[in-house]
């Protein structure tokens, strides 16, 4: 050691490492662990080694959790949910309460644990993991308590199939679990293979606590258990990890009736405007790029720069680099530890190679890197392009890129030229333009002159290939429960769409009357020209257009060019709904007539106009909240509409059921492709004659008739349309699921219900998705 | 603090250097925050930078009761800041405060007590604390302070011009002061209390730098709120900026409401981590404080013996 005398010449810091003494004697103790199934540890099976990745040594060996294993824990969950969903929202409160408690008294223990396990620095799960997750369990003590009163007619979906990354194996783990248990859902949790210590450790403590058998089941394993879970019989799957392992589990869910949330990948834009104050933006991309070693998928990856600013802001954080420890993640004044397994670390600079490859300039910290473990230099990368692969694909290591924009508007667009869309920061001291750019970015979470900052309260999910769901607050809670059932009605089968000529006399007509698709606010006829008879009971009604692909595709692009409605106020999309009510109401007789004349409820037309009363009243209500999150923070929640919406309706009500999908949509701010009612499209053809004269602007709505699984198809497939909405038959829910995988638009399929009957404010809740904006403020 | 060529030349105003400038508040209190707990200081290391923050103070008193006696008593604190077990425990000797700080009136009995040391006397001058006084009676208390044998002037400036935003006259009067300093250190003390906001902080700091400032420093000690680590972090960030654009190394001085030795330790951390070690040493890095002399003493003393320390076992300042 050196002497005082010495140090004063060198001023360095010296090493402080945390001791790690009880965890070492708990992992040597345990050396093998079992699995949690009901209310016990099962013996250890055959399993895998998990190593920590700062030294590569061997911590423990967990259990590879076989099919039946998954089964059997599934079973015990299935077995514990009725019990547990009739608990007092009180008695689930005080378990969760004794979880955080419990947690909080074995902080140091799982703040070790974790480094051990990850190799993150001790000071983030001193001041992130923990504090985070301990908060996360009392926040949901509270909605334990809360959820009927605040949920009313919801109930829990039952038992819930979690599935968890390692980059926060305990946060996440908390995330996942608060809100399950909370909305009295039972729960099945695979901890990711590579870090599955902390979870076998709140395994042993709820088993301390004795909380009641079934109600967590932990299993650990590698993909192949993840996969057995997917397909077990929970109720929902939440996911946190990367996207292709989202499409997987959204394609082997598809038609399930499972429920899914998926929190994926993301490439988020860290924007930094000329007015930044760019020493608070330096030490923003410490913590976008560089905490938990750039493996967070909300990493500020993207950095945008204005060019006025963008050399004196490229020196600072060149300088800043410097400054940067990177070591021994057990020392308390190390701040960027291992990455997470060799392969992690290849693949980063696998990546990174060809980022350079492609022309980026990578500059990185000279630090040395230790002899042993999984490390990498951070850095950051000069002159990327769009092109260049590391701007497209997720890096997830301490590396990030950094391009240069002219204008507010380019740095939006470049910001929001992504596949993804989880988050966003924006650095700038003036509020108008902040405000502006955070309501363009599409990301669900915004921060300004912030980033990485996380709370309970706050809802916390993607866009685009980010995924969907919230977690979170009142938005995630949501998503642990069922709303109360709409009355059933059976789906009537599709017609015949036989587009040829057919010898037997039509109903006489006094002037030919042609029904046309209804296309970026014009009747347009089918691309492919074509038309099929409309009957009932083997009478003709009319001819329809048949609408195909390339009508969706003209739609969906009308639908993009009419993006004023969404930015026009509630009020004013109210206005227009009410019109439309009146105009409904002046032509009654004759949608009456209309849907009599094949054998459907007049009572229908009266329906609708109360449906657009009230899509009117609730279209300047739809409100986000201010939520309780840290000291000096404003932190906001909007609900946006999705943009571009595609809709396919069900049967049996032509007009009620067109329209209560429609309304509530357009009420949100959407722009909407429906495709209506195939048993009565002239219905339709009238209904856009309505829209037409209420100044329900060109594209909002979009009617293409036409069979509806094939053009839902084409709808689910479209990259540029950001959700679907399908309410036929569950087979075609099932298709529309597994097709949307793709993009992983978010679906919604409310196959079979009467619409007279619907909740329109669940419908207005499909209608958006919550963006989070965190503004903190002081003098 | 007598190598001439770390003073600070100065140059004329140049508003563009901070006019554009705002600091984020919260972004700067979250910086603060986080510097003292991503860094930890153990054993032998937290020894050597509590002895550094010693060689690193200048200890002060600047009260109306001052006396010849109480400043000689002070010096004599300043001579010997550790008593001898704990300097040898350490395996130091010869370890004295960075300087004495004290009025104009009391500077003839702090050279008298400190003769035959190198440690040098400090004065605040220029109408201390609030320096509403005519200026060439501020820039004569200067001159006659020299003449009394400082070598080292603590400058107050004129809050109101920095509220109004009167730059050139700002700039004109420190630059004055600093002529009147002659070849004594000015080190400028921009009273943040009283400024308020970190964006003023910045700019103020922007302006005493262009006028020549060697050091600029929080506080008199005087005001409501004395150092805080968000100012100290935008002073220092305005010095480092300062020293981009002219290669000139300007010293940082927090004074008033450090007490402990954690404290010296955050300060020394920020320091460290927004200028550079270079700026650990007295010739750049100044503590203006008292009572925070005592607990670093007992700090160090349990270093040594293991045991927990009292004060009235240690020599009162």
């Amino acid at each position: 050691m050196p002497s005082v005398n010495d140090i004063l010449t060198t001023m360095e810091y010296g090493p402080s490492p945390e001791a790690t003494g009880e965890v070492s004697a708990w992992l040597k103790a345990r050396g093998r662990f079992g699995l949690l199934i009901d209310g016990a540890m099962t013996a250890p099976g055959p399993g895998f080694a998990t190593q920590n990745p700062a030294t590569g040594e061997t911590l423990a060996e967990a259990t590879q959790a076989t099919a039946a294993d998954v089964a059997a824990a599934v079973a015990a969950a299935r077995a514990a949910a009725p019990g547990w969903a009739a608990l007092s929202g009180h008695e689930r409160a005080k378990w969760l309460y004794a979880i955080a408690r419990n947690l909080q008294k074995r902080e140091a223990f799982f703040r070790v644990l974790e480094v051990l396990d990850t190799g993150k620095p001790i000071r983030e799960t001193r001041d992130i993991d923990l504090p985070l997750a301990i908060r996360h369990f009392y926040h949901h003590a509270g909605w334990a308590e809360l959820s009927t009163d605040d949920f009313p007619g919801h109930a829990p979906l039952g038992t819930v199939g979690a599935i968890i990354p390692w980059n926060f194996p305990l946060l996440m783990l908390a995330w996942k679990v608060a809100p399950a248990l909370a909305a009295g859902n039972t729960v099945v949790l695979k901890p990711a293979e590579e870090t599955p210590l902390t979870a076998l450790a709140f395994a042993e403590m709820c088993l301390e606590l004795g909380l009641p058998p079934g109600v967590l089941n932990i299993v650990t394993g590698d993909g192949t258990t993840g996969a057995a879970l997917a397909t077990s019989a929970v109720d929902k799957i939440a996911f946190t990890g990367s996207t292709e392992v989202g499409r997987s589990l959204r394609q082997a869910t598809a038609g399930s009736g499972k429920a899914l949330t998926l929190e994926l990948g993301g490439k988020s834009p860290f924007l930094v405007f000329a007015d930044a104050d760019l020493d608070a933006a330096i030490e923003g991309v410490v913590a976008a790029v560089w905490t938990n070693q750039g493996q967070i998928c909300s990493a500020g990856s993207r950095i945008f720069v204005a060019e006025t600013v963008a050399e004196r802001f490229t020196d600072k954080l060149i300088a800043r680099f410097d400054k940067l420890r990177l070591g021994d993640p057990l020392d308390k004044g190390t701040d960027i530890g291992a990455v997470i397994s060799p392969a992690q670390r290849d693949r980063i600079q696998s990546l990174v190679a060809r980022g350079v490859a492609a022309g980026a300039r990578l500059v990185h910290s000279s630090a040395p890197l230790p002899a042993q473990g999984s490390f990498v230099a951070p850095g950051l990368l000069l002159e990327a392009q769009p092109t260049n692969p590391c701007m497209i694909e997720e890096i997830f290591g301490p590396i990030a890129t950094l391009a240069t924009f002219r204008t507010p508007s380019e740095a939006v667009e470049l910001a929001n030229a992504s596949r993804y869309g989880l988050a966003a920061s924006i650095w700038s001291e003036n509020v108008t333009l902040a405000q502006d750019v955070a309501a363009k970015l599409v990301a669900g979470t915004v921060w300004i002159n912030s980033h990485t900052l996380f709370d309970a309260a706050a809802p916390f999910g993607g866009m685009r290939e980010s995924g969907f769901g919230r977690e979170g607050g009142r938005e995630g809670l949501r998503a642990y429960l069922r709303p109360a059932a709409t009355p059933a009605l059976t789906e009537a089968p599709a017609p015949d769409f036989n587009a040829a000529p057919c010898p037997e006399p039509a109903q006489p007509q006094a002037i030919d009357r042609t029904a046309k698709l209804y296309i970026g606010g014009a009747q347009k006829r089918p691309d492919g020209g074509q038309s099929w008879r409309v009957t009932h009971q083997g009478r003709e009604i009319g001819l329809a257009p048949l609408g195909g692909r390339k009508d969706i595709r003209n739609a969906v692009e009308a639908a993009h060019k009419a993006a004023g409605w969404s930015k026009m106020t509630g009020h004013a999309r109210a206005q227009v709904l009410y019109f439309l009510a009146e105009n409904l109401s002046l032509r009654a007789a004759e949608f009456e007539a209309r849907l009599a004349e094949t054998g459907h409820d007049p009572a229908e037309v009266a329906q609708t106009i109360r449906l657009a009363f009230r899509a009117a009243a609730l279209a300047d209500k739809i409100a986000g909240e201010v939520i309780q999150t840290k000291p000096q923070m404003l932190t906001l929640t909007r609900p946006e509409p999705w943009g571009v919406l595609g809709i396919a309706c069900a049967n049996r009500q032509p007009l009620l059921g067109l329209a209560a999908l429609v309304l509530p949509a357009i009420a949100a701010g959407n722009r909407v492709v429906a495709i209506p009612a195939m048993v009565q499209p002239l219905v339709a053809a009238d209904f856009a004659q309505v829209l037409d004269t209420s100044d329900v602007p060109g594209g909002v709505v979009n009617l293409i008739c036409g069979p509806r699984d094939d053009l839902a198809k084409v709808l689910a497939q479209h990259d540029d349309v950001a959700a679907l909405w399908y309410a036929g038959t569950p087979e075609g829910a099932a298709r529309v699921e597994r097709d949307s995988a793709a993009n992983l638009k978010a679906t919604w399929c409310p196959t079979g219900r009467d619409w007279a009957a619907q909740d329109l404010r669940e419908t207005l809740t499909q209608a958006t998705q919550t963006k989070t904006i965190w503004v903190p403020y002081g003098m | 603090m007598t190598d001439p060529h770390l003073r600070n030349p100065g140059i004329s105003l140049d508003r563009s250097w901070f006019e554009e400038i705002t600091i984020n508040t919260p972004a700067a209190e979250a910086r603060a925050a986080h510097l003292g707990t991503s860094r930890s200081l153990k054993k032998e290391w937290q020894a050597a930078w509590l002895v550094n923050a010693i060689r690193c103070m200048d200890l002060t008193t600047l009260a109306g009761d001052d006396t010849e006696a109480r400043v000689a008593r002070l010096c004599a604190k300043a001579r010997a800041p550790l008593a001898d077990h704990i300097l040898t425990g350490l395996g130091l000797e010869g370890l004295t405060t960075g300087a004495v700080c004290v009025y104009p009136t009391m500077v003839a009995a702090a050279v008298k007590a400190l003769q035959g040391t190198a440690i040098p006397v400090a004065s605040v001058a220029t109408g201390f604390p609030a320096g509403l006084m005519p200026l060439p009676l501020r820039l004569a208390e200067i001159r006659y302070a020299v003449d009394q044998g400082a070598a080292e002037i603590d400058i107050v400036i004129s809050r109101a011009l920095a509220l109004r935003g009167d730059w050139a006259q700002l700039h004109d009067e420190i630059a004055a002061m600093r002529e009147a300093c002659g070849a004594a250190h000015m080190k400028a003390i921009l009273a943040t209390g009283d400024l308020q906001t970190l964006s003023n902080v910045y700019k103020t700091s922007m302006v005493a730098m262009q006028a020549g400032a060697d050091f600029i420093k929080t506080s008199t000690g005087k005001e409501g709120v004395n150092a805080t680590l968000p100012v100290s972090l935008t002073m220092v960030r305005a010095a480092r900026d300062y020293g981009a654009r002219t290669g000139v190394k300007i010293g940082f001085k927090p004074a008033g409401g450090m007490k402990t030795a954690k404290d010296a330790l955050n300060w020394q951390i920020l320091i460290k981590e927004e200028l550079g070690t270079d700026w650990l040493k007295p010739d750049l890095f100044r503590l203006g404080a008292s009572s925070m002399l005592g607990d670093i003493e007992r700090q160090l003393e349990t270093h040594v013996t293991g045991r927990y320390a009292a004060s009235h076992r240690h020599a009162l300042a």
